[in-house]
């Protein structure tokens, strides 16, 4: 049981992360979470300002299950199945987050920097999470397709265009780390 | 009935990625810093199975439980739309810490600020919808 309690690391989750994307597929369906903001948009109306949203939302309605799921998952396994271990982050990666100001770095799954409710109530504090939703949403669309579509499944299909996107979400992400954060959060 | 399993495979990728950590705003960040192994394991082992497992059905013509042959949708060609939009992405994730799966398992451990990013992320997909024919592919 203290196996499961534990974080659990890359050997075991990385296998179980391929057997989510092969169930998938060998149900007659494909691992991709993004396709369900797509679905969202156009449950709430979007086709009737753009064709991208006009399409038979109810066929997605086994991938808003899996998202429904998802959410459980995360419920049940923060509640049930964490002994509220630290995460055991590289102590560079600390070091380096101390200085650019966050503090009681990887005691919990998110920073209270950029997530709790007081800094998320300040100007600065919604609009970083505006602006990197509002990107996420934009990119993964325009990509079709984010980590689990393109990284997981389409590498797995030996796909090009996966692996472009992928190199795309590295310049991207690299860019962000190395100089834009150290310029929103640093002081 | 049909979606109950679809409902028990989200709830073990919930699981599997908060135990993994994936879901942690300070694993990405420590994944782009190239500070640990721990991302690239994760990604790196579900790659080199996936890739195995997919050629294996493939060449053993496994059907799916809807009696056809296992037939992932080939992405469409292209070099702009992959580099420009993932790069887009690649921007927000390291931002957010979380790309679409991890943001709704967030919401499931209580961190309830996330729907903020994901009214974002539909905002951000609504737009790319109206500009999508605009846009080089």
């Amino acid at each position: 049981m203290d196996y499961i309690l534990q974080p659990w690391p890359w050997y075991v989750s990385g296998p179980l992360i391929a057997l989510v994307m092969l169930i998938l597929v060998f149900f007659g369906k494909t691992f991709g979470m993004s396709s369900n903001l797509q679905t969202l948009c156009s449950i709430g109306g979007a086709g009737k300002y753009s064709d991208y949203f006009r399409f038979d939302w109810k066929a997605q309605r086994w991938n808003l299950t899996v998202v429904l799921g998802a959410i459980l998952g995360g419920f049940i396994a923060t509640q049930y199945l964490s002994d509220g271990s630290a995460i055991a982050l590289s102590a560079e990666t600390v070091a380096d987050l101390n200085e650019l100001g966050f503090s009681e770095v990887g005691e919990t799954l998110l920073p209270p920097e950029i997530y709790s409710w007081e800094n998320v109530l300040s100007l600065k504090g919604i609009a970083v999470l505006v602006i990197a939703g509002f990107l996420v949403g934009f990119g993964t669309r325009y990509a079709g397709g984010c980590t689990s579509g393109h990284a997981i499944t389409g590498l797995s299909n030996l796909q090009l265009p996966s692996l472009i996107a992928v190199i795309g979400f590295f310049v991207g992400g690299l860019i962000m780390t190395f100089f834009i954060l150290p310029l929103i959060f640093g002081s | 009935m049909k979606f109950l399993k679809f409902l028990l495979v989200g709830i073990f990728f919930g699981i599997v990625l908060v135990k993994s950590e994936a879901v942690s705003w300070y694993r990405i960040y420590e994944m782009f810093k190239f500070q640990a192994f721990h991302m690239y394991g994760i990604i790196g082992s579900a790659v080199f199975l996936g890739v195995l497992f997919i050629w294996l059905f493939k060449k053993y013509k496994i059907k799916s439980i809807e009696g056809k042959d296992i037939d992932l949708v080939p992405k469409d060609k292209g070099v702009a739309r992959y580099i420009l939009g993932g790069t887009i992405f690649g921007f927000g994730w390291a931002l957010a810490g979380a790309c679409p799966g991890p943001m709704y398992i967030l919401v499931g451990t209580g961190v309830f600020s996330m729907f903020i990013v994901i009214a974002a992320a539909l905002l951000g997909t609504f737009t790319y919808g109206l500009l999508q024919k605009k846009l080089p592919h």
